[in-house]
């Protein structure tokens, strides 16, 4: 990047992209064409800057200046402003939302003044079509030294020291993995990376693979070295078109450039990834499942042991990572097991990417320090609740994971906190949720998502999930009844302890955590059929304040099923065997006479 | 082999290391209960997808409960199969399945029969504590299979069947979630898909989610019909197997008493299809002796090896998937078919009665023969040779439904002229038994010498392959024998590859041969039943006096009378069929 004297950072993540953001890009390039002036600025499309909530993001070094919501007819505006006189474009810039200052410098911002970004590190920095870019980051390093003055051994134990654990959700320590599949005697292994990312608002991996391929690839590399595999397959959903289109071109680069394939480096090493592309189902990020997919198989899990490290793709020894934990290798290696041992708790290493999501000002991807608090999360990071309303809890680890309530707000995050908890770090979702959220319905939402992805495969997860669900839907339709609690309780504990593979096993934590933490919620919708959160409508209850009504007949003309009556200048009447809830004469209401229970 | 201990249900136990929990105590009279595992003892056959979750137990220090049918034993385990959370789960995994379950078990085909409805029993269900939606698929019905889906529990017993024990790959998982289940490719109809049906999926369901097509209403009309005549054929391993629908053991040979039963249900002729096996080995012996012959003087146009061509399964199964093969098996008909077409040429001109009159029932361990009858090469004028053919267990039904006490019924004999057999015959109804059948007639046409020994030991047997060499007489014949499709499979890819060593291949579809049909009385799991099965046709065969087929003289009569020779024009007409390519 050395020979320009000014950078312009495009974001060409999935979001900003959605926003036009290539179009911003072809923008940039024309302008700089028509003044000359591309020999002295770039303009890279990079992968994702992490702040969704503001893109699509443009960046401009060597200043780091951060405009927000940028959009195409934009461009001239900054090219003739910031680039050529030197003025920043003032109403594109962050506006802080506790003090209402604009913040010129991303530096300045909360948003990134508590990340660490490890897996992150050249997300938003480099294009991640370019191999040269990476290497200028130290891209490669890794590999050389592992290759050059390292033995296996020296390797895993490397990662084994570092405390690094799995990303994917288990939190299985990565080292051990490796060890445990290099000690399998075999004539053929595998290196699979699992980028089946699939939890609902979950976009970690999809991120790395955007904006910073080769560390992955890089990292696959190593991981081969480490277990004696020269196959790398990353097994990614079909649904991730620019993941998949970036993979590609950064694996033909890493061909070209001798760092994939026969003999890398000269030292006699080989390893080559292919690409395999999963349907879109869920159940397929659990290993064994994941490894029939890649089979030709149906994507369903079977039981373990044994395991892939023993006996994995087509029945060889396979090391199965998610793309955070190998994004993580190379920096592990280039800055060493202490220095990344030093980030975190005493069992949980390194830092997290997280999804951040829900009723919170800054949503946005976000790589943090394990041992953070939440508190920092939602409220530095994430510039607290969206419309000042208040906080009710953040549900993590996805489907498989629960609820954390205000009482956990101070609590250090990392693995074993959250399973503590009652929740889990899964694969890094993070949704928070305000006071207007019904848990009751929340709790149905994670299990519908259980629901559509569960293979059918074992009883407890194909039948049980499915009237688990129905005695939600029970529930929040207004009819359910006090056995009806003890009833999810007695069959989610069933279906943890008996259903086949991970995500049976984990299926009704979202129900077992919200009715822990917020029973009594539960309790009004079951007793006196009320919804505390105003969120199911089945309970709400519709009626008009005689006194207030002034006979307008504006809810009676507008009410989609003629639930309303009345004469006009008289109060109306809501006939509640007909009304369907919709709110609409309350919406209408210029005179707030419906009231709602 | 290291061997651990550990205990269950505070029993200890020394068990080889890779046993899993279910075995180890099942060896310490510990019954822990299973739903979808299933394991055929020494017939490599075994599911165990770990999918009911029935036979959870609890392990100290594990986190969730461990199905014993696919968890290994380790060192130390101490292990407590009925304690208050292994029941619970259980009882409740159960109730699961019975929730999403059509509550019909006082009409349902598999009542009485039904491994669901056992277990409910057995643990003691007696209300059902999580109700909701029920799946709802259309039924599906075939010639010999209908499959009602509702019923299906997942256990995918048929899917191991279908494609790890037969390789036909019609039947496996499909949707996800609680619309998961298990059908053809695309939830098409049997009939479409490449089905044998060989009934392997029937004969391991656990419940009646595949069932065969019951054709006994159809033969009970055509029985109160004064204008027809009808006649009865019973297979081979039929008589080796009623007996158990009755309650007596397995392998109780049950001849006589079913050939009453027969005679008091109003058949107005009760013969053997044994007759028509003795026919069978005449046609297919000499196609054998000629191909042998002429391929022997270098004859280029004569491919070897002939194989076998009674099983209709089997048949189906080269039509679809090696068709370009289709010139190398017998085009002798199965024995099922020959019967039909003598009785309605020879022996309806013999009592004076028209074709249309007179009805065929056959009575088969099969339920491909179903399929095998409605083929329209087998019918004249749209008038089948053989009407309908009734498994093992309608036949049981039908003799309930006919108020005949089985077990007090006297022991009857066969009717003249089509119901005279060979001991050959009999043996038709194990894996190994047709080839042996021809063996014998084989050698001592070929040699012109009388057989120094009727019993062939090594063509014997319950390996899914097997081979032998026949000294007929200073010339060394190969034979082959395979049972399951799979195994068969293999010895087709290798005749394709042109490496095949054999002059002469047996092949049977169902594990066992005829004796573990399709239409058999139901196995459960239980090998053993179809290893006594075998053994009471050896008995049979064993006890009869004419163990040849050459030698049944009613055969002999047949030809004189009627066919002339084997492999005669007539003979080809009546007797022999062709094959399509279906693929």
């Amino acid at each position: 990047m050395a020979e320009y004297n000014m950078h312009i950072l495009v974001c060409g993540g999935t979001g900003c992209k959605a926003s036009q953001s290539e179009l911003i890009k072809t923008n940039f390039t024309d302008k700089l064409n028509e003044y000359g002036l591309t020999d002295e600025i770039q303009v890279i499309l990079t992968g994702c800057f992490g702040f969704c909530e503001k893109g699509p993001i443009v960046k401009i070094l060597p200043d780091n200046t951060f405009y927000t919501q940028v959009t195409p007819e934009d461009v001239a505006e900054i090219v003739d402003e910031h680039l050529i006189k030197g003025r920043k474009v003032e109403r594109l810039l962050f506006i802080d939302p506790e003090t209402k200052e604009t913040v010129g410098d991303s530096k300045g911002m909360d948003f990134y003044k508590k990340q660490i970004r490890i897996a992150l590190r050249n997300c938003g920095f480099i294009n991640p079509e370019n191999i040269e870019e990476y290497i200028g980051r130290d891209g490669y390093a890794a590999l050389g030294t592992c290759l050059s003055e390292k033995s296996p051994e020296e390797v895993i134990k490397m990662i084994k020291d570092s405390g690094l654990r799995g990303r994917g959700g288990g939190g299985f320590p990565t080292g051990l993995k490796w060890e445990l599949t290099r000690k399998s005697v075999s004539n053929q292994k595998y290196v699979v990376c699992n980028a089946d990312e699939g939890d609902p608002g979950a976009f970690m991996d999809r991120s790395i693979l955007e904006g910073d391929p080769h560390s992955v690839l890089e990292a696959m590399a190593i991981c081969g070295y480490c277990i004696g595999a020269d196959n790398g397959l990353v097994y990614i959903r079909a649904e991730y078109p620019l993941a998949i289109e970036r993979l590609k071109i950064a694996i033909n680069q890493a061909r070209e450039y001798g760092l994939l394939g026969d003999d890398i480096l000269g030292t006699g090493f080989n390893f080559d990834v292919e690409i395999r592309y999963g349907a879109g189902a869920f159940v397929c990020g659990e290993e064994t499942a994941l490894i029939h997919s890649m089979e030709g198989k149906r994507g369903e899990p079977t039981v373990k042991p044994p395991f892939p490290a023993e006996k994995g793709y087509n029945g060889k020894p396979t090391n199965v990572n998610n793309v955070e934990t190998f994004a993580n290798i190379p920096v592990i290696i280039n800055k060493g097991a202490e220095w990344f041992a030093s980030i975190g708790t005493e069992k949980s290493k390194g830092t997290k990417v997280f999804a951040l999501a829900g009723k919170i000002n800054n949503v946005g991807l976000i790589e943090v320090p394990m041992g953070i608090t939440l508190r920092e999360i939602i409220y530095d990071i994430g510039g607290g609740i969206k419309d000042g309303r208040e906080f009710k809890a953040v549900q993590t680890g996805g489907p498989s994971g629960g609820c954390l309530t205000k009482s956990f707000l101070d609590t250090p995050i990392d693995y074993d906190n959250l399973v503590a908890a009652g929740s889990m770090m899964g694969s890094g979702g993070m949704i928070v949720l305000d006071d207007s959220d019904c848990m009751v319905a929340i709790a149905k939402f994670y299990l519908e998502f259980t629901l559509d992805e569960s293979c059918g495969k074992c009883t407890p997860c194909r039948i049980g999930n499915k009237r688990l669900h129905e005695i939600l839907e029970k529930i929040t339709g207004g009819n359910g009844e006090l056995e009806d609690l003890n009833r999810l309780r007695m069959l989610s504990n069933v279906i943890k302890d008996t259903s086949l593979c991970g995500l049976g096993q984990t299926s009704p934590n979202p129900v077992l955590s919200t009715l822990d933490n917020f029973y009594d919620e539960y309790l009004a919708h079951v007793t006196t059929h009320k919804c505390l959160a105003g969120q199911c409508k089945a309970l709400m209850h519709y009626s008009i304040d005689a006194e207030r009504c002034t006979g307008c007949t504006l809810c009676f003309r507008n009410c989609p099923v003629g639930a309303i009556s009345g004469e006009k200048r008289s109060p109306h009447y809501i006939d509640q065997s007909l009304c369907i809830k919709c709110g609409v004469c309350a919406a209408k209401c210029k005179f707030d006479a419906v009231l709602i229970a | 082999m290291e061997m651990i201990n550990l205990t269950i249900d505070h029993k200890p136990v020394v068990v080889r290391q890779g046993t899993t929990i279910l075995k180890a105590a099942s060896s310490i009279g510990i019954d822990i209960p299973t739903l979808c595992y299933m394991k055929l003892d020494d017939m490599n056959i075994e599911n165990k997808p770990g999918g009911c979750r029935v036979c959870v137990v609890e392990v100290k220090g594990r986190r969730n409960l461990a199905p014993a049918c696919c968890t290994e034993a380790t060192e130390g385990m101490e292990i407590n199969t009925h304690s208050i959370r292994a029941i619970n789960a259980r009882r409740t995994v159960v109730e699961l399945i019975l929730s999403d379950h059509p509550a019909d078990c006082l009409i349902c085909a598999k009542s009485g029969n039904c491994d669901l409805q056992n277990m409910a029993n057995h643990l003691g269900i007696r209300k059902i504590h999580y109700q909701g939606e029920q799946s709802s698929y259309r039924e599906d019905t075939s010639p010999a299979i209908i499959r009602e889906i509702n019923k299906c529990i997942m256990c995918r017993r048929c899917e191991t069947m279908c494609n790890d024990v037969q390789t036909v790959g019609v039947l496996s998982a499909v949707n996800r979630g609680f619309q998961a289940v298990v059908a053809p490719a695309f939830e098409m109809n049997l009939d479409h898909s490449v089905c044998t049906y060989c009934g392997q999926c029937v004969a391991v369901c656990p419940t009646g989610a595949l069932t065969e097509a019951d054709e006994t209403g159809a033969v009970i009309r055509a029985l109160s019909d004064p204008t027809k005549t009808v006649i009865v054929q019973t297979a081979p391993a039929v008589r080796a197997a009623l007996g158990e629908e009755f309650g007596m053991p397995a392998g109780t040979l049950v001849t006589g008493k079913m050939v009453a039963a027969l005679r008091r249900l109003g058949f107005d002729y009760v013969f053997d299809t044994d007759f028509a096996a003795d026919l069978t080995i005449l046609e297919e012996g000499t196609e054998l002796l000629s191909r042998l012959s002429a391929f022997m003087e270098g004859d280029p146009n004569v491919k070897l090896p002939i194989l076998t061509s009674c099983c209709p399964a089997w048949v189906k199964f080269f039509e679809h998937h090696f068709p370009e093969l289709k010139d190398i098996p017998s085009t002798a008909r199965s024995p099922q078919q020959m019967f039909g077409s003598i009785a309605k040429t020879y022996f309806a001109d013999k009592i004076g009665v028209k074709r249309e009159n007179l009805v065929v029932v056959s009575i088969m361990p099969c339920l491909a023969k179903k399929y095998e009858s409605s083929r329209p090469e087998f019918s004249v004028n749209g008038n089948p040779d053989v009407d309908f053919a009734l498994s093992t267990r309608e036949l049981a039904h039908l003799i309930n439904l006919g108020n005949v006490d089985f077990n007090s019924l006297p022991n009857d004999e066969f009717d003249q002229p089509l119901g005279e057999s060979t001991g050959a015959a009999v043996i038709f109804g194990t894996t190994g038994g047709v080839i042996e059948a021809a063996v014998r007639t084989a050698y001592e046409v070929f040699t012109g010498k009388p057989l120094p020994r009727v019993d062939f030991e090594e063509l014997r047997g319950m390996d899914g392959l097997r081979k032998a060499t026949i000294d007929f007489n200073g010339t060394p014949i190969n034979i082959g024998i395979a049972h399951g499709l799979g195994n068969a499979r293999k010895l087709l890819e290798d005749i394709q590859a042109g490496n095949s060593e054999f002059h002469a291949i047996e092949i049977m579809s169902c594990p066992g041969g005829c004796i573990g049909g399709g239409g058999q009385p139901y196995h459960h799991g239980d090998a053993e039943i179809l290893k006594k099965r075998q053994r009471a046709i050896y008995s049979e065969d064993k006890n009869k006096t004419i163990r040849k087929s050459h030698e049944n003289p009613y055969i002999t009569k047949l030809y004189e009378e009627f066919l002339g020779a084997p492999m005669s024009e007539k003979a080809h007409h009546l007797l022999h069929t062709k094959y399509f390519d279906r693929s």
